[in-house]
């Protein structure tokens, strides 16, 4: 493919390569993770990788996620009773923080942090490994680094980042009572009925559940594939993990809002 | 990678504490708990139940025994009926009333069951005879409004 | 110089006519040359002239834009995925820096193509590794780390994973870079006797002029996108300009002073 020379180009037509271009780009993502489903279907019993790659991916995220969990929970907590204390209404505490965590901050907040932890260190990871010709060397002998190394960490992330989000959003509702109840007064009892009141399984649960789903789908994507497609230099490697943190960020809001539009959650 | 019983510990520790958590959830706090094969579920009809929503819980002198299941329209009376998910183990005589209360000033509408005296308990299936439909704010105000007005010409 | 590999010896690798680009980079412009059965070839050229790619093509990593690669009667450019799998299979490539899974240990590094592509019974699996591995000169390391290894041990270890599986062919790709002259020794003894005990057809690309000179069966010398082929006295002889800039630089002078001077030069 011959190189184009930008400096000729017009506005209109760089406007038109670039969208040519990112919809080629667009393209090849989609190739990418449709060999690694594949390689999924030829499962290989490498449940060592797996497992290894399930700590890389979740424990090691666990310090973060658990002391978001809880400071958000507390921020809430602080900031719907000032908020709900002027209509009376302190009681419905529990409900309100239940309530933004469960559909919104719980999943959205788990993929953020999940990207800039798991997910650039999991990219510059593979990115490092291309660098060094691990891949390669893989593929030398006859492996295909798609089936050994990037198909269990993206299922690894993707098996993570929901269980991530139950413990995210258990922490923040600690977080919410420890303030609401032990600083500002309420009643504990109160604080868990009108949260187990207003939260329900069908609508709230499982929407928390499927968008957590999806953010890791995405990010778990966004990150092996920048690993994967890097420079095989040092510079291609701190690009492939700023990229999967800015690119996996934006995806996970813009599909946050997709999500809740069309659910209704 | 060696075979590390520590980190496959770790790990599985990690799973399963992330699975109680989302079992704490789906069960504790979004109420999957009541709809039991076998469970009791009773029936309520109501005038008005004002802002009453599925999944409302059903509450006996304050504590949680159940929830709305599903409202509908009665056609023949054009009354809502109201189904409950109640706890199996409960023992309604059949002169019980159903009452829907809000909880607080702003708070959200719940069905509150008061036992009566009778010998003869509800099965599953069966209906609740005594309803008290939700008090309306507006109702009460224009009442209110009413009496005064009333006393106040003299 | 016509590079006919002369009676009883045969090309097992033939490059045919081999074009490539890179981005706006001419690589390969018609390079044609052969590399002989069980002889040690050694790739020589400038920073850039194209070793680790011509390697690469004969791996099937990369493909030509046109012409052929032959190994055998296969041509590699024409093969499909799976086949190029299959192929890999009777050849080993010893990378730049060895590319052991840091992830792994030595032990379970060199079993990979082992466990992998046989069914052999685990105690066989460990028998052929320690087997490779003290071979190497590296018997006891199964349990480190690569990272825990100097860099020629690991391009020892490296080393031992390419022939586990007693490939026919051994890519080495610059395996004295970086290494101090011991080293250096050490591994061209290794690859000389590899080669004399094993068989192989073995490709080595190098900057090194003086292993390049002990070892070598024949030299293919890259430049302009092209090759200059031929047995080291041939090379050493030769007019071409690119050949004779190339050997003063390294601080060669001809070709007559240096076949048979056995001492080791100073430069790196």
């Amino acid at each position: 493919m011959n190189q184009t020379d930008f400096s000729q180009m017009g506005p209109v037509q760089k406007l038109g390569h670039r969208s040519i271009m990112l919809a080629v780009h667009l393209g090849s993502v989609v190739l990418f993770f449709g060999q690694v489903l594949r390689a999924l279907v030829m499962p290989r019993y490498r449940v060592r990788r797996f497992v290894n790659d399930c700590f890389d991916a979740g424990v090691l995220s666990l310090p973060i996620i658990c002391l978001s969990g809880l400071t958000v929970g507390a921020v809430l907590g602080l900031q719907g009773y000032y908020n709900l204390a002027r209509f009376g209404a302190e009681g419905s505490l529990g409900a309100v923080v239940g309530l933004s965590l469960v559909r919104e901050l719980g999943p959205v907040l788990t993929a953020l942090l999940f990207t800039g932890r798991a997910a650039s260190a999991t990219a510059a990871e593979i990115a490092s490994m291309v660098t060094t010709e691990q891949l390669d060397g893989l593929r030398m002998m006859s492996i295909d680094p798609l089936d050994f190394v990037v198909s269990p960490k993206l299922l690894a992330m993707v098996a993570v980042i929901p269980l991530l989000n139950a413990l995210f959003i258990c922490f923040a509702i600690f977080g919410g009572y420890l303030v609401g109840v032990s600083y500002l007064g309420l009643d504990g009892g109160q604080y868990i009925s009108s949260l187990e009141g207003a939260v329900d399984l069908e609508n709230d649960i499982s929407g928390s559940v499927l968008k957590s789903v999806v953010f890791g789908l995405l990010v778990a994507t966004v990150a092996t594939y920048r690993g994967y497609t890097s420079e095989p230099t040092a510079a291609g490697v701190s690009a492939a993990t700023t990229s999967t943190v800015v690119i996996g960020s934006v995806c996970v809001l813009l599909s946050d809002y997709v999500i809740t539009a069309l659910w209704g959650v | 990678m060696q075979a590390s019983p520590v980190r496959d510990l770790v790990v599985g520790l990690f799973v399963l504490g992330g699975l109680a958590a989302l079992a704490y959830l789906t069960f504790q706090v979004g109420g999957l708990s009541y709809r039991v094969p076998g469970g009791l579920t009773l029936y309520a009809a109501f005038d008005d139940i004002g802002s009453l929503k599925v999944r409302a819980p059903v509450s006996i002198s304050g504590v949680k025994v159940g929830q709305v299941a599903a409202i509908g329209l009665e056609p023949v009376l054009m009354q809502a009926r109201v189904e409950l998910d109640l706890d199996p183990n409960l023992e309604l005589p059949i002169d019980t009333w159903a009452r829907i209360r809000t909880s607080g000033v702003l708070g959200d509408q719940f069905v509150a069951l008061d036992p009566g005296a009778e010998e003869d308990t509800l099965t599953s299936g069966e209906t609740i005879e005594a309803t008290e439909s939700a008090i309306s704010l507006e109702g009460l105000i224009g009442k209110f409004v009413n009496d005064a007005d009333l006393e106040g010409d003299d | 110089m016509d590079g006919h590999p002369g009676a009883g010896a045969e090309f097992r690798i033939v490059f045919d006519g081999v074009h490539l680009t890179r981005g706006r980079r001419s690589v390969f412009s018609g390079l044609s040359c052969g590399f002989v059965r069980g002889e040690i070839t050694v790739v020589l050229g400038g920073s850039g002239a194209g070793k680790s790619t011509l390697l690469r093509l004969i791996g099937g990593l990369i493909r030509p834009d046109s012409g052929s690669v032959r190994i055998g009667r296969r041509d590699v450019a024409r093969l499909s995925q799976r086949e190029i799998f299959e192929q890999r299979e009777m050849i080993g490539m010893l990378f730049q820096g060895g590319a052991l899974l840091d992830s792994m240990t030595i032990f379970e590094n060199v079993a990979l193509p082992l466990l992998e592509h046989t069914d052999l019974a685990p105690q066989d699996v460990a028998e052929e590794v320690s087997r490779r591995l003290a071979a190497v000169g590296l018997p006891g390391t199964e349990e480190l780390y690569p990272r825990q290894l100097s860099g020629g041990m690991a391009r020892r270890a490296a080393l031992a994973r390419a022939i586990v599986t007693d490939p026919e062919i051994l890519l080495c790709d610059e395996p004295f870079s970086g290494l101090d002259p011991v080293n250096v020794r050490r591994i061209e003894s290794l690859l000389v006797e590899l080669n004399q005990r094993l068989g192989l057809t073995m490709l080595v690309t190098s900057h090194h002029l003086e292993s390049t000179l002990r070892m070598a069966g024949r030299i293919v010398f890259l430049t302009e996108g092209v090759a200059v082929y031929g047995t080291p006295r041939e090379i050493l002889a030769s007019e071409e300009p690119e050949i004779v800039e190339f050997l003063a630089a390294e601080g060669r002078a001809p070709a007559s002073e240096l076949l048979g001077d056995e001492r080791a030069e100073g430069a790196p």
